[in-house]
């Protein structure tokens, strides 16, 4: 039986093998030598109808504890933000869900000119002079930042602040050695970076990246940080909350040279971690050495305004082994999403949002230390959404306890930084409400300690 | 048509954002406050729903019609993924959710990595990368590590790669740290195996190669090519871009390749959303598994799943989590509503492939006079040196007929090349309308040129102005420049 996604009858096979001028589909495959064949089936299990997989697969996702299932305080770099109905509305377009990388611009002005909008909604956010159309997370980008560094500045060293998202700092040691970098981390003090620490180690470095909110949920004294950085002549680099930016101001006003971070808070759905999209910009001198795709304005035959891809000879499929960067495909459509979410936002909006988790947050911190009798690791300092509080026995423990009532609590710092086994990361986005805080005071009233 | 911004009015706004009663209002120390606002546009929803349902009339999709991107692989995107994909268990799931609360999500990536390890032959997956240049990158990094781990990481820094090559991997290269050496193409389409052997030596780490080519040509001395790599202490990688001509057929573990990265985005269907989301998994031989990224992916005798950090070896990670899982789950759906029959897909775009390269060869210019695979490369210097018309002349044209172009002018050893992969998911129909407009505007050519030269003439926009756009870059709205925007 042939399969319901292939559509050629008997009859067409006929036509085009006598067409083609062979007898069978099996002469096709004549330049493959014998010893390279396959030469059996493929031991894989028989093929599923829609109905049977939907089956299979409805099974598989019901053992999983959502979000939905489990009231959850979980953030750490990924965070339960509400996703409005219009963005799946857009993503479900089939012309912009099933188009391929916009090579000819004349079939596709509708992802370019919505790139060419995100790009703007990017740099608008960051303070910015330039946005490439997506990268891979907010970990890649990153890395990306580091490359950018090097050849900017011809430096060996990356400086990374210890309160940065430790897989961002993971994966920029990963590509490193490739891109003949060494990485020095600069420990913190009290939840936030030092300014005089940071100032010492940024002597020589190629680029300083500090986190704004930091992975604690501290807020850093982000101005300072990017002086110490451009004293001594490294870019300063922000990785930033997308949804910190209606509160917090943008890292183009306190002189970083590239802000960067994960998108996922703002239009996409956590997904278990993927697919969500990364942002980088960066001040106009180094539109040259930005990765991947940018988008351009330009007119047509008639003076039409229209967008291309543009600054292609960066890129790989022109420049090859000299590139800026090796990334083709990159995040469009979570990137599109992005935009979707920020212009139902809109200014006020995304303002509104970031009140609403700091007030809810402040509230979150009040409450757990009253009801739950926690204590605030970093007391002294001003967070947004998220934070951290000390349980008094093994997070790990408290986090099995809570989740055995209903409640994720947060993420074990202690996965990460010694002497935190105590330390719950508490995130509170806009979706949780002062009762759900209550319930994880109560509950934790009952576990912690 | 306007820019989203060119539609905002100070005032309007599309959400509602809830606001706790009775919570004290927070604020953040005056220093770190935002000063001015983000001009980010301010519309009712209505006018958000319309402005991007616009735009997507301005695009082009599998779903509109035939998409013969070449290398892309722009087959049919099953909607049954989209619904499952959406699957509160699966959209809602927090990434650092306690193993025992992802068991689905965890058995959903073990089993994908069970049906990659059988369709390309090899022992070990990891699904972290991104895409398939990250895949590349990846593999790159693991070749050091394999050779680091003995010693021989300083010695061998040249990394070879064909002249039929995608640009990722040369930049690849570079960004592994490696030396690249370029090697040639032979008069059958094949790598230049004297070539070959003359740069292969104890400096060589790898040897990156897509096969079927690039050229769509299945590389006849695959089993020397092993020898020589093999033979000089080597490894092989294998670009998967296109897996799609030889799934159930030929396998790249058994061509000897010791390190894969599949493009589920194009193989295996995940939709690419106009530039992405892509997933680049990575197949490696068991004695490179130590070095793969953190964490794997790990099935318990007790028949639980758990994510394995404990890989003292591991080149670290290159991804956040596990990977992009949305993906994950649409080309594992993908996968098992095929099973063994994933042989028949590829069987089918091979023979579309042949039956389109069949009816057009005698129109354009074939560079190579063999059967294709999956794809095949014309070149339209035929056009050129008797018309004037070039490859983007045709591509234009084909627009105006209905069609995505195919990809032009790569691979680069192809003067005006027109790279053509049909896919298996489309109809006889659909082909022969495609070779028809294709031989149309091959007479079109001779009879008049110009209808190419001016093409499209029925896009939303003519043919626009690249070389405009790289010399005075505008990368953004220009909110402060207060112009009447042209032609809107």
């Amino acid at each position: 039986m042939t399969h319901p996604f292939i559509a050629l009858t008997e009859t067409d096979r006929e036509e085009m093998l006598r067409t083609i001028g062979v007898s069978s589909v099996e002469e096709l495959f004549r330049d493959l030598p014998a010893g390279v064949r396959l030469g059996r089936e493929l031991d894989l299990e028989p093929a599923l109808s829609e109905q049977e997989l939907s089956a299979h697969l409805g099974e598989l996702a019901a053992c999983n504890v959502d979000t939905t299932r489990e009231l959850s305080f979980l953030g750490a770099g990924i965070y339960d933000h509400y996703v409005p109905a219009v963005v799946d509305t857009v993503l479900q377009r089939g012309e912009f869900l099933t188009a391929y990388t916009p090579y000819q611009p004349e079939m596709s002005q509708g992802v370019l000119q919505s790139i060419f909008e995100y790009q703007t909604a990017i740099c608008e956010l960051t303070g910015m002079d330039v946005s490439n159309a997506s990268g891979y997370d907010g970990e890649t980008v990153t890395a990306d930042a580091c490359y950018i560094a090097k050849h900017a500045t011809g430096r060996r060293k990356i400086v990374v602040t210890e309160a940065t998202n430790p897989q961002v700092r993971q994966v920029v040691k990963t590509y490193a050695p490739g891109f003949g970098l060494e990485v020095v981390e600069v420990p913190h003090r009290d939840g936030t970076t030092d300014v005089d620490a940071l100032a010492a180690a940024s002597k020589d470095a190629a680029a300083v990246i500090f986190q704004q909110p930091n992975f604690f949920g501290c807020l850093e004294p982000a101005p300072d940080l990017a002086a110490a950085a451009n004293d001594a002549d490294a870019l300063p680099i922000a990785h930033v909350d997308p949804l910190s930016l209606g509160v917090l101001e943008a890292p183009g006003r306190y002189g970083c040279a590239i802000a960067l971070g994960e998108g996922q808070a703002a239009g996409n759905v956590m997904a278990y971690g993927g697919p969500h999209y990364g942002f980088l910009a960066a001040r106009q001198d180094f539109i040259r050495r930005m990765p991947g795709r940018i988008v351009g304005e330009t007119v047509d035959t008639e003076g039409k305004r229209g967008y291309v891809l543009t600054l292609q000879t960066r890129e790989q499929h022109i420049r090859r082994e000299k590139a800026t960067s090796n990334i083709t495909t990159n995040q469009t459509l979570l990137a599109l999403g992005g935009l979707v979410y920020l212009t139902w936002l809109g200014p006020q909006g995304l303002r509104e949002v970031g009140e609403t988790c700091l007030a809810l947050a402040e509230h979150a911190k009040r409450r757990l230390v009253e009801r739950a009798g926690v204590e605030l690791v970093f007391s002294e300092r001003a967070t947004f959404k998220e934070f951290a509080v000390r349980v008094g026995r093994n997070a790990r423990e408290v986090i099995r306890d809570a989740r055995a009532r209903g409640v994720h609590p947060g993420y074990a710092l202690g996965r990460d930084y010694q002497g935190m086994d105590d330390v719950l990361l508490v995130a509170v986005t806009e979706k949780r409400t002062p009762e759900e805080i209550d319930r994880l005071a109560d509950v934790l009233a009952e576990v912690a300690r | 048509m306007k820019l989203i911004y060119e539609k905002s009015q100070t005032g309007r706004r599309a959400s509602a954002i809830p606001r706790p009663e009775g919570l004290p209002p927070a604020e953040v120390p005056e220093e770190l406050r935002r000063a001015e606002a983000p001009r980010l546009p301010e519309v009712p929803e209505f006018e958000l729903v319309r402005h991007f349902t616009e735009l997507s009339t301005r695009n082009y999709g599998i779903d509109t019609g035939f998409y013969p991107l070449g290398s892309c692989t722009m087959k049919y995107n099953p909607r049954i993924n989209e619904r499952l994909v959406g699957l509160p268990g699966f959209a809602q799931l927090h990434p650092h959710q306690e193993e025992d609360g992802a068991q689905g999500a965890l058995e959903l990536e073990w089993r994908l990595q069970e049906i990659l390890q059988e369709v390309t032959g090899l022992d070990a997956i990891s699904l972290q990368p991104a895409a398939g240049s990250q895949g590349e990158l990846t593999g790159l990094m693991l070749v050091r590590a394999h050779f680091a781990d003995r010693g021989e990481d300083e010695q061998r820094r040249k990394v070879v790669i064909p002249d039929t090559a995608h640009g990722t991997n040369p930049a690849s290269v570079t960004m592994a740290g490696y030396e690249l050496t370029d090697v040639k193409t032979d008069a059958r389409g094949n790598i230049d195996v004297e070539d070959l052997r003359a740069k292969v030596d104890e400096h060589t780490a790898a040897l990156m190669l897509t096969n079927p080519s690039t050229l769509g040509l299945f590389d006849e001395n695959i089993e020397e090519i092993e020898r020589i790599f093999h033979g000089a202490g080597a490894l092989m990688y294998y670009d998967g871009a296109n897996l799609n001509a030889v799934c159930g057929i030929s396998r790249p573990g058994d061509m000897g390749f010791d390190i894969v990265h599949i493009n589920l985005h194009k193989t295996f269907s995940q939709p690419h959303g106009g530039g992405g989301p892509g997933g680049g998994p990575i197949a490696v031989r068991k004695m490179l598994e130590p070095f793969l990224p953190v964490p794997a992916v790990v099935r318990r005798d007790d028949g639980t799943f758990e994510l394995d950090y404990e890989r003292p070896k591991s080149i670290g990670k290159v991804r956040g989590f596990t990977g992009p899982f949305g993906v994950f789950v649409r080309s594992y759906a993908y996968m098992r509503m095929y099973g063994p029959g994933l042989r028949e897909m590829s069987e089918t775009a091979v023979l579309n492939a042949n039956y389109v390269l069949a009816r057009l060869k005698d129109a354009y210019d074939l560079p190579f006079a063999r059967l294709c695979m999956h794809e095949f490369v014309l070149s339209a210097r035929n056009l050129k040196r008797d018309h004037g018309a070039t490859a983007t002349d045709v591509a234009k044209r084909l627009m105006d007929y209905g069609f995505h172009p195919p990809t032009v002018y790569f691979p680069l050893i192809v003067p005006e090349a027109l790279m053509i992969e049909p896919t298996e998911t489309e109809t006889k129909e659909t082909l022969d309308a495609f070779c028809d407009a294709m031989l149309a505007i091959a007479r079109e050519a001779a009879e008049d040129v110009t209808v190419l030269k001016e093409a499209p003439h029925h896009r939303p926009v003519r043919r626009l102005d690249e070389v405009r756009a790289a010399k005075n870059p505008v990368v953004k709205y220009g909110f402060d420049d207060a112009k009447t925007p042209q032609g809107v």
